[in-house]
Parts: structure tokens; C-alpha cells; sequence
């Protein structure tokens, strides 16, 4: 049975480059090969959408029709939220969209998902923890504060808690459900024998990586511009 | 317990603490069960609001998810951490 098992389980992030700045230890990591490779991707594919929209004809070819649809989609759902004010967050939900469903995806080219990194996903969860109170303090003034002492001052340390648990709670939900998907295929590789690895990874692809990536780009920037429009009146 | 060193006892407690730590897996299929069903129900009263459930019941599941995925970090850390180990 031994000759049949194809390799170790591996499915932990590894170090490609050590070296030490301002007396730190510092490390490369597979996750950020695979954010340059998708960053690249994302550019590539950028400018080649730019290039299509700025000759876009009345009859559009098929990825200008590709291009609109995602547009239209994506204008769609920040809409569907923010409302009247979803062109000022258009730009970046899109962009948060894109980035986080290019690296959910990227397993699917053999990379490890870089959203299956807490140091990433917490990242992501910062920017909107960033964004919400600089959109409350804004819209709201004084009482972005005072309204953590409603209804009654008791429930202050709940309130707060309920804040700052916001962050913290979108980024590990995205992390905990890539690094699941990322676990499952790593042990279906690493642990059964080589006749099992054809055809049937396919499908547990598909439910790890297309599914489950694409369910939570969407919850994701879905929850950030819940949290966004509670701040916005 | 002759031959088992402490370094050994701590991580076969953890695998036990990382396979408790998943019970937490219970509630969340219980609740993403409960909102699919009454998604499936308000499709049936409503089939032209399809999407808006669709959405709805998706953002909820996954809201409801959350717990289910901290016991799933809190195993993982117990496995590969190993934060009981000096």
C-alpha cells in the first residue's frame, strides 16, 4: 500500500526567501508568489479591458460583452445595498471584489488561495473596520460615539465589543472557509493513492474553490457595504 | 502512562480538544439548514422574487457559518500551533 500513497499532505504555507530588515526576520511566502501572480493577472487583464472599452463598438464582440456584464453585475450589487450611494464605494468594492475572487480561484492553478492566509484576510478586514469608522465619524459626527451608549449606557462594553468584533469576525470567516477548502484538497493529494487522483479532485474543486470562493467574494463585499450603509445616515 | 513523555500527552490532549472543538459544527448546519428551508418556502409563495431570497438566504447562511468556523480555527490552531507546548 505504501508504493500507492503519492506524496505527503502538504498544504502549509512555506517560506521561499529568508532575510532580515531593520533586524527582523522576514520571510517570502508562497502567499505573496501567488498575490504577484494574481496582481499581474488582475493588470493584464485591466489593461486589456481598457483597451477593449476605449474602440467599443454598438456591437459588442464577446469580451466587451464579458466586460459589460461584470460591470453591470457588480454596479448591480452595490446598489442594491448602498443605494443612491453606491458610486462613491463602486471603486473599491469592485476592486475588493475582483482581488478576492481572483485569489479564491487561484487554486484551481495550483496555487495556495492567498486568502487562505490570516495576514491577508485580516488586512482586507482592516480596510473595512477603516472605512466604516471613517464613514460614520464623517456622516454622523459626535453621535458615530454616542450612539454606542444606546439604548440604555450599560450596554456600552456590549456595543463596543459588537464593534470591534466586526473585523475580526469578516476576515476569519473568509480565511476560516479558504483554508478549509485549501486543507481538504491538500489531504485528498497528499493522502489517497494515485488511481483516486484523477477525475475526482475535479469535483471537490469545484465545491472548494468555485463555489465556496465565489460564495464568500460575495458575503464579503456584501457584509462591507452592509457595515458601510449602517454608518451612512 | 509508563513511556509517554509530557510533549506527548499535551499533543494527544489537543487532538482531543481539536475533535471537541468541532461539535461547534452542529449549530451552523442546524441554522443554514432552517434558513434554506424557509428559503425554499418563500420561493415557493414568491418564484418572482427568486434572487432577492437567493441573496438573502446566502448572506444569512454564511453570517451563520461564523461560529462553525471558529471552532474550526480553534482546532486548527490546536493541531498545528501547538500553543500548550513551552
Amino acid at each position: 500500500m505504501g508504493m500507492l500513497i503519492s506524496n505527503e499532505p502538504d498544504f502549509m504555507i512555506h517560506d521561499v526567501l529568508h532575510y532580515q530588515l531593520f533586524g527582523q526576520d522576514l520571510y517570502l511566502t508562497t502567499t505573496t508568489i501567488g498575490m504577484w501572480i494574481i496582481t499581474i493577472i488582475i493588470l493584464l487583464l485591466a489593461i486589456l479591458a481598457s483597451r477593449t472599452m476605449k474602440k467599443a463598438s454598438d456591437v459588442p464582440g464577446v469580451f466587451q460583452n464579458v466586460l459589460e456584464y461584470a460591470y453591470e453585475m457588480l454596479d448591480k450589487m452595490a446598489a442594491g445595498i448602498l443605494g443612491g450611494y453606491s458610486k462613491r464605494f463602486v471603486n473599491y468594492i469592485g476592486t475588493i471584489f475582483l482581488f478576492i475572487l481572483f485569489c479564491n480561484l487561484s487554486g484551481l492553478l495550483g496555487l495556495r488561495a492567498p486568502t487562505a492566509d490570516f495576514g491577508v484576510t485580516f488586512l482586507l478586514g482592516m480596510f473595512t473596520f477603516f472605512i466604516v469608522n471613517y464613514q460614520g465619524i464623517k456622516n454622523r459626527k459626535v453621535r458615530h460615539f454616542t450612539s454606542l451608549f444606546e439604548p440604555t449606557p450599560i450596554l456600552f462594553p456590549i456595543n463596543l465589543i459588537g464593534e470591534l468584533a466586526n473585523p475580526l469576525s469578516i476576515s476569519l470567516r473568509l480565511f476560516a472557509n479558504l483554508l478549509s477548502g485549501v486543507i481538504i484538497m491538500g489531504l485528498w493529494y497528499g493522502m489517497m493513492p494515485i488511481l483516486l487522483d484523477i477525475g475526482i479532485p475535479a469535483a471537490l474543486h469545484i465545491y472548494c474553490d468555485v463555489f465556496s470562493g465565489c460564495i464568500q467574494t460575495y458575503v464579503f463585499c456584501m457584509l462591507t457595504m452592509v457595515y458601510i450603509n449602517d454608518k451612512m445616515e | 502512562m509508563n513511556g509517554i513523555s509530557g510533549q506527548d500527552f499535551i499533543f494527544g490532549c489537543s487532538a482531543i480538544g481539536a475533535g471537541l472543538a468541532m461539535i461547534a459544527g452542529i449549530g451552523p448546519g442546524v441554522g443554514q439548514g432552517i434558513a434554506a428551508g424557509h428559503g425554499a418556502s418563500a420561493v415557493g409563495r414568491n418564484p418572482g422574487a427568486r434572487s432577492d431570497i437567493t441573496s438573502t438566504m446566502l448572506l444569512g447562511q454564511a453570517v451563520a457559518e461564523t461560529t462553525g468556523l471558529y471552532g474550526l480555527v480553534v482546532a486548527i490552531i490546536l493541531m498545528f500551533v501547538k500553543p500548550f507546548t513551552a
